[in-house]
C-alpha cells in the first residue's frame, strides 16, 4: 500500500474505522447479553472450564517463580539500605497491584486468548457458524456470549491466584531460604498493603483486563479469514493486539488508581 | 439448567480464586486491622504539618486509635487544620497534646497524641489546642548552621538551647 | 410490510421462488435476472460449473445473502419484508445440509443432532432422546450416537448432518453438494436418503452438485445454471436429450465447448515466439 496516495490511505482510514465501528458493535452487544449468557450457566460453566481451570497450571507456576525472584532482587535492593526486611511488603505490593493483574492477562492472552481465536476461526471455516445461523441461531449468542463472560470471570480469579501464589513464593525465598524473619515479613507487609486501594484496585485492574483480552481474542476468531493462514494470523494478531491493549490500559488504570 | 461434567472443577476453581482474594485481603492486607468502630470527630491546628498525609494514623503510646481524616488550610490563623477520627471507645483529656512524628528515621509521618491531665475529655468537634509541628529538616539545618556560626562567632557565648524543637 | 399474502392453493404453488434476482459479493455479481421456481414436494437439481453461483441460489433462500436486486419469495412472502422474528421463523422451515457436513466438532453425534432441538424447543430430555435417535436412525446412524464427529468418515458425518438438518421436520431442505469425496456406496447410500427423505416426510429438496449420474436419478427437476443466468431446465431425460451445448458438454463431461478448456491467455505463439517475424 502506497502511504503517499491519498486515495489509498483514505481508503484504509475508512476501512479501519468501519473496522472499529464493527468491533465496538460487537463488544456492545457482547454486553448487553449478560443476563441471557447467564440464563444459560452450563455454556458459561463449560467455558470457565476451559479458560480458567485449564489456564491454572501455567498461572501457579509462573506466579510462584515471579514471586521468588521478586524477593530475591528485592531483598538484594533493600538490604543495601538496611530495609530487608520490608521485602514482604515489597513483593505484595508489586504483586497485587500491578505483576498480579498485568502478567496474568498476559499469559491468559498468550494461552487461552489464541484458543479462543483459533476455535472461533476453526467454526468459521468449517461453517459451523453458518449453520448455525441457517438453524436460526445467534452464533455470537450462543458461541461467543458464553466465551465472553466466561473469560471475564475467570480473569480476577486468576490474577488473584498469581498474586496469592507469588507471595507466598516470595515468603519461600525470604524467610527459610534468605533468613529474614517471618514475623517482620508478614506484619511490615499487612502495614503496608491496603485492602480497598491496592487489593480492591488490583481487582478491577483484572477485570479490565479480562473484557480486553477476551473480547480480542473473540474478535479476531469471528473476523478472520476461514483459511488456515486466516485462522493462524488472527491467533498471531490476538497476541499483540491483547498485550499491547493490556499493558496501554495498565498505564490508564495506575494513573487513574494511585495517583495521590 | 442442565449438568455441566465441569461443573466440580468449575467449582473448585472458583474455590481457590476466591480464597487467594480473601487470602491477600486478610493475609497481605490490613482487612482485620480494619476495624467498623464508630469515631468521633476533633480538630486541631498545627504551624506546620510536614509530610503528614489523609488516612495517616494517629498513634497514643504507639498504638493505633484512628486517622487522619482530612487536612486543611485555614486562612485566617495561616494555620493546617488537621481533622482526625478518633475511635469511639477511646477518650481522650481535653488538654492532651498533638505532635507530629515521624516512624523510624526516613519513615512515614503519624500523628502523635499525649494524654493530657484534664478532667473533662475531648468530645466531637473539639479542638486539640496544644500542638507541636513536624520538624522540618531545612529548618533544622539552618538552625544549626546558625547556632554554628554563633558559637564560632563569640565563643564564651552560653551553648544556645536552641537546637531543633523536638 | 408483508406483501399480499393471499394463501394459494399449497399442493400446486412454489415454496420458493426467486423473481428477477440479481445477487452478487461487492463488485462481482454472480447472478443476473434469475428468475426460479422450486415445485413443492420435489427433489430439484441445481447444476452447473464451479462458481457458477448454485450455492450463491442457495444462500440467497436462506437469506444468508441478500440479492441486489429482485425478490426471494418463501410461500409467496417476501424475505426482505420479515422482520427479525419473521426470518428466525422462515429459517425454521429449511435445513441445509452444508458441504462437508459442517458439524459441530465439541458436541457428540447425539448432541449435534439434538442442538436445533435444544434451541428452538422446550421439550423434555427424554422426548428429545426420542427424537433425535428417530432421526438418527432415518439415517442409519443410531449406533454411532456417542461418538465425536472426528471419529466419523465423511460420509457418516455428512449423515449426521443429514439427521440434524430433518431434525425440526422441515419443509424445505438444501443440500450442498451431498456426493462430493464419498466413495460409491456411500454416494449411493446418500442418494437413496435424499430421495426417501423426500417422499417419506413430503419435503421439498434443492440439491446442488456436479455429480450428474447420481443426481439425474433422484432428481425430478434439472436446472443449469451458467454465466449468471439459467442456461437450460427440465426434467433429467430432457437434459440428456438437449442440443444445447453447454449442457451437452456438462452432461457429457466433455473437456472443451461453450465451458472453455484453456484460461485467457496470449495467443501460443506469442509465448513460444513461433511464427512471428523476428
Amino acid at each position: 500500500m502506497n502511504w503517499l496516495n491519498p486515495a489509498e490511505l483514505g481508503l484504509f482510514v475508512r476501512t479501519k474505522l468501519v473496522d472499529l465501528g464493527e468491533g465496538a458493535r460487537l463488544f456492545t452487544r457482547l454486553v448487553a447479553l449478560i443476563g441471557p449468557t447467564f440464563g444459560r450457566m452450563r455454556l458459561v460453566i463449560d467455558q470457565l472450564f476451559f479458560l480458567g481451570n485449564r489456564s491454572l497450571s501455567i498461572i501457579t507456576v509462573s506466579g510462584l517463580f515471579v514471586g521468588f525472584v521478586l524477593a530475591l532482587q528485592g531483598y538484594y535492593t533493600l538490604q543495601r539500605y538496611g530495609s530487608a526486611e520490608a521485602v514482604g511488603l515489597l513483593v505484595a505490593l508489586s504483586l497485587v497491584r500491578e505483576l498480579g493483574p498485568v502478567v496474568t492477562a498476559l499469559l491468559f492472552a498468550g494461552r487461552a486468548g489464541t484458543s479462543l481465536t483459533a476455535e472461533i476461526g476453526l467454526m468459521k471455516a468449517g461453517e459451523q457458524l453458518a449453520a448455525m445461523e441457517m438453524m436460526a441461531v445467534d452464533p455470537v449468542k450462543r458461541v461467543l456470549a458464553p466465551r465472553f463472560w466466561g473469560g471475564v470471570l475467570a480473569m480476577p480469579l486468576l490474577a488473584a491466584v498469581f498474586s496469592a501464589v507469588g507471595v507466598l513464593g516470595g515468603w519461600v525465598v525470604a524467610v527459610p531460604m534468605i533468613g529474614i524473619d517471618s514475623g517482620s515479613f508478614w506484619s511490615q507487609m499487612q502495614g503496608g498493603v491496603e485492602v480497598w486501594a491496592d487489593v480492591g484496585n488490583g481487582v478491577i485492574k483484572s477485570v479490565v483486563f479480562g473484557f480486553t483480552v477476551t473480547f480480542v481474542a473473540l474478535l479476531q476468531g469471528y473476523g478472520c479469514r476461514p483459511t488456515p493462514e486466516g485462522v493462524s494470523a488472527a491467533t498471531t494478531r490476538t497476541v499483540v493486539m491483547a498485550s499491547l491493549a493490556v499493558l496501554a490500559l495498565d498505564f490508564v488504570l495506575t494513573a487513574m488508581m494511585f495517583s495521590i | 439448567m442442565q449438568k455441566s461434567r465441569h461443573d466440580v472443577w468449575v467449582g473448585l476453581f472458583v474455590l481457590i480464586g476466591a480464597a487467594a482474594v480473601l487470602f491477600l485481603a486478610l493475609k497481605a492486607g490490613n482487612l482485620l486491622t480494619l476495624n467498623f468502630d464508630e469515631t468521633y470527630e476533633v480538630a486541631a491546628k498545627f504551624d506546620n504539618i510536614g509530610g503528614l498525609k489523609p488516612r495517616a494514623a494517629v498513634k497514643s503510646a504507639g498504638v493505633v486509635v484512628g486517622r487522619v481524616e482530612s487536612i486543611g488550610f485555614d486562612d485566617k490563623s495561616y494555620q493546617a487544620r488537621v481533622v482526625l477520627q478518633l475511635e469511639k471507645r477511646f477518650a481522650f483529656p481535653k488538654d492532651s497534646s498533638a505532635k507530629i512524628l515521624t516512624a523510624g528515621l526516613l519513615g512515614e509521618q503519624y500523628l502523635g497524641l499525649e494524654p493530657g491531665a484534664a478532667e473533662k475529655n475531648l468530645a466531637a468537634g473539639d479542638t486539640i489546642t496544644q500542638t507541636q509541628s513536624a520538624v522540618v529538616l531545612e529548618n533544622l539545618i539552618s538552625q544549626f548552621l546558625f547556632n554554628k556560626a554563633a558559637d564560632a562567632g563569640s565563643p564564651s557565648a552560653e551553648p544556645t538551647a536552641g537546637g531543633a524543637k523536638k | 410490510m408483508p406483501s399480499s399474502n393471499a394463501v394459494p392453493s399449497q399442493a400446486t404453488s412454489p415454496l420458493i421462488e426467486l423473481r428477477n434476482v440479481t445477487c452478487g459479493y461487492g463488485e462481482r455479481v454472480i447472478l443476473e435476472n434469475i428468475d426460479l421456481v422450486v415445485p413443492r414436494g420435489k427433489v430439484m437439481a441445481l447444476m452447473g460449473t464451479s462458481g457458477g453461483g448454485k450455492t450463491t441460489v442457495l444462500r440467497l433462500i436462506g437469506r444468508q445473502l441478500q440479492p441486489m436486486s429482485g425478490q426471494v419469495l418463501l410461500d409467496g412472502v417476501d424475505l426482505a419484508s420479515l422482520d427479525a422474528q419473521g426470518l428466525y421463523a422462515a429459517r425454521r422451515r429449511m435445513g441445509m445440509l452444508f458441504q462437508f457436513g459442517a458439524l459441530f466438532t465439541d458436541l457428540t453425534v447425539f448432541e449435534n443432532v439434538a442442538f436445533p432441538l435444544r434451541e428452538h424447543t422446550n421439550l423434555s430430555q427424554a422426548m428429545i432422546r426420542d427424537l433425535v435417535l428417530m432421526k438418527l436412525n432415518a439415517v442409519g446412524l443410531r449406533g454411532a450416537r456417542d461418538l465425536l464427529p472426528s471419529q466419523v468418515s465423511g460420509g457418516m458425518a455428512r449423515r449426521v448432518a443429514l439427521a440434524r438438518a430433518i431434525a425440526l421436520d422441515p419443509d424445505l431442505i438444501m443440500y450442498d453438494e451431498p456426493f462430493a469425496g464419498l466413495d460409491p456406496i456411500s454416494m449411493s447410500v446418500a442418494a437413496t436418503l435424499i430421495k426417501d427423505l423426500n417422499h417419506a416426510l413430503g419435503v421439498t429438496s434443492i440439491v446442488v452438485s456436479h455429480d450428474v449420474d447420481e443426481t439425474f436419478l433422484i432428481a425430478d427437476h434439472v436446472v443449469f445454471i451458467a454465466n449468471g443466468r439459467i442456461a437450460a431446465q427440465g426434467t433429467p431425460a430432457e437434459m440428456r436429450a438437449s442440443e444445447d451445448p453447454l449442457v451437452r458438454q456438462f452432461v457429457g463431461g466433455l473437456a472443451d465447448g461453450p465451458v472453455r478448456f484453456h484460461y485467457d491467455a496470449v495467443p501460443v505463439a506469442e509465448d513460444f515466439g513461433v511464427g512471428a517475424a523476428r
